[in-house]
């Protein structure tokens, strides 16, 4: 489309004439917006953008991405749209947020697919010109949403997005498709106007992003700038928003995903066991952002070896630290299956490593992108014979680098395979982490055997039952180990009928000792009660905001969440037994509440979603008043 | 210095249980006999098998050893060597262990040349399972899971390796102790993945297996012994020899009007040639030797490259700094 130059200088420059007549901010505590376009429009970086933003401007976050496992599904289906939510807040945030406030819809699939979700009275923005009669009807609309009055409850709010980007960007000499493709910023440079966000760190972070393409460069920082301004100057917003910074400990933060998390985790186990880190693994979603982060800190040493398959993937790394070094790996469901018997064969030769299941929405492929909790059974009892396996679960973003650090030095400790366990919400979602003094965490011991005298394979410590770590390269401590029963103490192939019981039992022993430093169990609320919501994993925040707000209305009511799932707290039967009722909710049909009703003979009760989405934080909450209600 | 290490050296004091009369016997001995020729002490030295009568193995070498899980050794043996390049790393399997189970770790480990050993003894028949028919059986082969007679087409484990472009690839027989020996050393002192496929007698399934080239009658005549720039010449007077037909190759008899100059000259550098000889069935002679050996860099030198590399460029890992990366704020 050919642009007069008069109105490329205009839409850019339009901000100068309205500078001189500010318009108000009205102060709000709290604002989720969500962003929605097609998967091919840029909603995950200018969420994450705004994210950044956000999280410099002092509030508290917590971010939601929601995307197609298809990369580009046709453009404008419904099936193709990609989201991003966040919350941000002058308090203390949980979760992403419930209902949005704010939706921004790029084309009518993207509108359709959220509308349900908003909050009465929600601002809309869409892209004006996206609304064509084409995109319209491949959205399954029969009439145009924007002018047929169904959008009425809500503060409809029309940009022509697309008609400002490109006059944004006329005489760049940037071709249609790659000017389309700027739309994205000048949404973020408006909601970054909206909420009063300053946009230097995203130019900043635009330049490096395209440090190879300068024009696209300039291209998008003009667009940003654009939208910017055109907020400013434009009298559909009346006013602009301004959500305070929020009151949280004080020191260092950054934003962090619970991938990125999981990976600096791992690293800073390494580090701190003074040894190289080893991750073999093979690409699945939603945990391939381990392998990327970590491949790219080759430096500390790390290796990262991208498997020919699952099995190669755990099966490298069990080599790997056979050979002494921290050795992990990292899957979702379906990669989990495949590596149970690689993991019962480091359980039985006892070998420490890692394995971390990002759990996504299953049975078989499932629902690639969205999260699930039904892999804790599989964690639990995966793999034939009598093969406990230690298992963590983190239940927030940055709490993924305590577990994934956590999981290490219980490796190492124990001489044990770890099952880290976080899903594909905690994996994409993020939040402002407080950056840990690495001289303050735990100390991982590595003690290799180097001493010939009296040297057996399976000899054991008497507090922990772990054995020797005793690897190749060391004279006189040569050994052979494998997944036929050994014999104890020397791991000699032995058929003996009593030998095998007595190693079963003691590998057992060994995991179900370390409930011995497991940290008292936390309750939030008061230790007794009406009702205690248990939870694992990602639902943590969810339940913390509801358990907060029915608290607040007078009830009886406490939250206990789990970090250790094998062996569960030695407190935890005593702990549960104090209140009248357990209600234990998950995203499965039941898998903790199958493990504690067969552990202490608690008539706990279940909260069930399997929709490959969060609880919403109404929806435990209205659970629990009914509950109480009897 | 190094002290001189002897066979005993490399002899553990478990006891040795395959069946009176299999072939893996001799192959334990020549590997026993030939390792301290490396000079490499046994505690540096790591044997990691995967399930079968051949991953038994590493429980009869005074080394590390792992007996692992079925077809995963190559993969745990990688995991090893990466992370552990000062270590001199084996890999014993079977043509069932290591071509059907354990393919798919096979051809990608050699795909990189990763600088491990690979023994793959090839009996043509699960002997651990008690009989039933492997990848590398014969069609028409009875056992008990095909009484009817095996209809799948075997592999050629030569082939199967050549196709992955690896950088070692040789044959010899259980029984050839100084031609197994030699092999060894060849297969040791290449840097990359070294293959060496083991024709190896089955007493109890299979007996009898690769008769044509390893019984003392009939073996000159039906094993070509490849030799890297020596004309292919076979037969129990060395009369007979192999000659190239227009694009395909032909078994002649050396005298007044074939000469040796006639004949294919071994090039262990040509994989064409390679593949060629990996093809040969009967009439043809069963080559054995090096049939493939290249120089390429190791997929473990070039991880340990980066490493380098990228400690150089960056220095080395900070935790400190590597917490903080990207936008952080200070909340007071």
């Amino acid at each position: 489309m050919a642009v007069p130059p008069e109105a490329a200088e205009q839409a850019a420059e339009s901000h100068e004439s309205a500078a001189s007549a500010p318009k108000p901010h009205v102060k709000r505590d709290q604002v989720v917006i969500r962003f929605a376009g097609d998967s091919g429009d840029g909603m995950q970086l200018t969420g994450m953008q705004f994210t950044s933003e956000s999280a410099l401007a002092g509030n508290d976050i917590a971010t939601l991405p929601d995307y197609p496992a298809e990369i580009r599904a046709p453009q404008g289906t419904l099936a193709g749209v990609s989201g991003f939510q966040l919350n941000f807040s002058s308090n203390e945030v949980f979760t992403p947020g419930d209902e949005p406030n704010v939706l921004v819809a790029m084309n009518p699939a993207a509108l359709r697919t959220n509308i349900g979700d908003l909050q009465p009275n929600a601002v809309i923005i869409v892209d004006r010109e996206a609304f064509n009669e084409s995109n319209i009807k491949r959205a399954g609309y029969t009439s145009n949403p924007l002018t047929d009055h169904s959008l009425d409850k809500f503060q409809l709010i029309e940009v022509d997005v697309s008609k400002l980007t490109s006059l944004a960007v006329h005489g760049l000499g940037l071709n249609n498709r790659a000017a389309f493709r700027c739309r994205n910023m000048f949404v973020l440079g408006m909601l970054s106007w909206l909420f009063q966000r300053p946009i230097d760190n995203t130019i900043t972070s635009l330049k490096s992003r395209f440090k190879k393409t300068p024009e696209l460069i300039e291209a998008n920082i003009r667009v940003l700038t654009a939208g910017y301004n055109y907020g400013e100057t434009t009298e559909m917003f009346a006013s602009s928003y301004e959500v305070p910074a929020a009151r949280i400990a004080p020191g260092l933060y950054r934003n962090i995903t619970g991938n990125s998390a999981t990976a600096l985790g791992f690293v800073a186990a390494a580090v701190k066991a003074g040894r190289p880190l080893f991750l073999g693994s093979y690409p699945i979603t939603p945990a391939s952002d381990i392998l990327h982060d970590l491949a790219g800190y080759k430096n500390f040493p790390i290796y990262t070896f991208q498997a020919e398959d699952e099995i190669a993937g755990v099966c490298s790394a069990i080599g790997a630290a056979f050979g002494g070094a921290i050795a992990i790996t990292t899957t979702s469901g379906p990669g989990m299956n495949l590596k149970g018997e690689a993991i019962g064969l480091a359980m039985k030769v006892e070998l420490p490593m890692v394995i971390t299941d990002v759990q996504r929405a299953g049975p078989s492929t499932g629902m690639p992108t969205k999260p699930e909790q039904a892999d804790l059974l599989q964690a639990m009892y995966g793999r034939h014979g009598e093969a406990p396996v230690p298992i963590i679960a983190a239940s927030t973003p940055a709490d993924c680098f305590d577990c994934a650090y956590e999981a290490v030095r219980i490796a190492v400790k124990y001489m044990t395979p770890v099952i880290l366990l976080t899903d594909g919400q905690l994996a994409n979602g993020a939040e402002p982490w407080l950056l840990p003094d690495p001289d303050k965490l735990a100390p991982i011991k590595v003690e290799f055997a180097t001493n010939p005298e009296g040297f057996l394979p399976y000899a054991r410590d008497a507090e922990t039952l772990s054995r020797p770590w005793a690897v190749p390269g060391t004279k006189g401590l040569e050994h052979r180990i494998g997944g036929l029963s050994g014999e104890n103490l020397t791991g000699n192939v032995s058929h003996s009928p009593a030998n095998n019981e007595l190693m079963v039992r003691t590998r057992a022993r060994k995991v179900a000792g370390i409930a011995r430093e497991i940290p008292p169990t936390g309750v939030f609320g008061d230790a007794s009660g009406d009702l205690v919501v248990l939870g694992w994993g990602s639902t943590y925040g969810p339940i913390r905001e509801a358990v907060k707000r029915v608290r607040a209305n007078g009830k009886k009511v406490s939250h206990v969440h789990l970090r250790y799932l094998n062996p569960l707290p030695g407190d935890l039967s005593e702990t549960l037994k104090r209140f009248k009722q357990v209600m234990v909710a998950e995203m499965n049909m039941g898998q903790l509440l199958k493990l504690v009703r067969a552990e202490y003979l608690i008539d706990a009760f279940g909260f069930n979603k399997i929709q490959g989405r969060p609880f919403k934080v109404s929806e435990i909450e209205n659970r629990i008043n009914q509950v109480l209600e009897g | 210095m190094a002290t001189v290490l002897n066979r005993k050296d490399f002899v553990s004091d478990q006891e040795v249980r395959w069946c009176p009369g299999c072939g893996d016997y001799a192959i334990l001995a020549a590997v026993q006999k030939t390792m301290p020729e490396f000079g490499i002490a046994p505690e540096n030295t790591v044997f990691i098998s995967g399930i079968g009568c051949s991953s038994r193995f590493p429980y009869y070498m005074n080394t590390y050893g792992f007996h692992t899980i079925h077809g995963r050794a190559p993969a745990i043996a990688t995991g090893l060597k990466i992370s552990r390049p000062d270590l001199d790393v084996w890999v014993v399997t079977g043509d069932g262990d290591g071509l059907s189970i354990g393919g798919n770790h096979l051809i990608h480990t050699l795909r990189r040349n990763v600088d491990i050993k690979i023994l793959l003894f090839n009996n043509r028949i699960y002997g651990l399972t008690k009989g039933q028919y492997s990848p590398t059986s014969e069609v028409g082969k009875i056992t008990k899971s095909t009484p009817s007679g095996s209809i799948d087409y075997p592999f050629n484990p030569i082939t199967v390796a050549l196709g992955t472009h690896g950088t070692f690839v040789a044959r010899s027989i259980d029984i050839e102790q100084k031609h197994l020996g030699e092999m060894l050393k060849r297969a040791h002192a290449h840097r990359g993945t070294s293959f060496i496929e083991i024709l190896q007698n089955c007493s109890i399934f299979n007996d009898g297996a690769f008769n044509d080239v390893s019984d003392k009658a009939l073996k000159a005549d039906h094993q070509l012994v490849l030799e890297h720039g020596k004309p292919l010449i076979f037969g129990k007077n060395r009369d007979m020899g192999i000659r190239m037909n227009g694009m395909r190759p032909e078994a002649v008899q050396l005298g007044a009007t074939v000469t040796e100059k006639d004949l294919v000259v071994h090039d262990e550098t040509n994989l064409s040639l390679a593949f060629m000889l990996g093809h040969f069935e009967a009439p043809l002679p069963t080559p054995v030797g090096v049939f493939y050996a290249v120089s390429q860099p190791t997929y473990d030198g070039a991880v340990n490259q980066q490493l380098v590399d990228a400690k150089a460029k960056n220095g080395a890992g900070d935790l400190r700094e590597l917490l903080s990366r990207g936008d952080s704020w200070t909340v007071n």
